[in-house]
């Protein structure tokens, strides 16, 4: 054999171990891939799987609220009137007016009242529980509903003038009966026996 | 005797060295999508795992259904009480 031959077959033997090397190099990571997508199968199949139910539950419980919330709106607007209905609503949330009752949206034309200025807290709360609120969550933004000290400020506005200044005493109140000592009425006949009238005259 | 020499020749200079070339291409390229695979496994189970609390959501629509139920109650009771407007 002449030394070109010689060549020629290192040459093809070279060729041959780097063929080699590089397509089992190749098969490894290929089997790695397919490893790896197994895997990621297997975990697609599980999310198909768990999610399958959501779509159905999810519009149940939709349904269920859209029925609570139609109900309520439908009572406050019976019991209170579109008016005083849409006012409470944009006292709860200011600027839902705009929104209007989701049932009634002839409700978005007419302009609130200003309800939280009359109605108690308690009377927003439960008006507020017929609004989609959660209820856990703290109060919604804005300005405060009618005080800081909520109702009993507004209460006290009731009384005359003198509570307003919180006075440190109040006039106490009048002691009534017989051992008072401010009579109010005083006549000779009080406590005296009781006149009594011929019979037949 | 020259022809066998530049066949040597072009195995060794052009062949050789693009077959090299080349399967080191793919071979980069297949590696190179295995810790894409293994990062899309990873997540994928995350995403499965968090699905987990799907379940919950069978006692969310049975509790809603009583709060619903509930309120009807007692938008029913109030619907007595209170004068309508």
């Amino acid at each position: 054999m002449h030394a070109a031959g010689a060549v020629m077959i290192v040459a093809v033997v070279l060729i041959v171990l780097a063929l080699v090397y590089y397509l089992v190099s190749t098969i490894l990571a290929l089997r790695q891939i397919t490893n790896g997508l197994d895997d990621v199968i297997k975990s697609v199949g599980e999310i198909v799987e768990k999610s399958a139910p959501v779509e159905a539950v999810v519009g149940d419980i939709n349904e269920n609220l859209d029925a609570a919330v139609s109900a309520l709106e439908g009572l406050l607007v019976k019991k209170a009137g579109m008016e005083d209905a849409v006012g409470l609503v944009d006292g709860l949330y200011p600027g839902a007016a705009a929104q209007g009752l989701r049932d009634y949206p002839e409700s978005r034309e007419i302009t609130p009242p200003r309800i939280g200025e009359v109605y108690t807290k308690g009377t927003l709360t439960l008006a507020r529980l017929g609004r989609e609120a959660p209820i856990a969550l703290a109060s919604p933004a804005g300005p405060a509903l009618r005080a800081v000290e909520y109702g009993s400020l507004n209460a006290r506005l009731l009384y005359p003038e003198v509570r307003q200044d919180r006075p440190e005493k109040m006039p106490r109140s009048p002691v009534i009966g017989s051992d008072s000592p401010e009579q109010y009425e005083q006549r000779p006949d009080i406590g005296q026996p009781r006149k009594r009238f011929r019979s037949g005259a | 005797m020259t022809l066998w020499w530049i066949g040597d020749i072009v195995l060794l200079v052009v062949v050789l060295p693009v077959v090299i070339y080349l399967l080191n291409g793919v071979l980069t390229a297949a590696r190179s999508i295995v810790p894409s695979v293994s990062k899309i496994a990873d997540v994928a189970a995350a995403g499965s795992k968090d699905l987990d609390a799907t379940a919950l959501l069978l006692t969310t629509q049975d509790q809603v259904r009583q709060t619903v139920a509930g309120v009807a109650n007692y938008g029913g009771s109030l619907d007595v009480i209170i004068d309508d407007a």
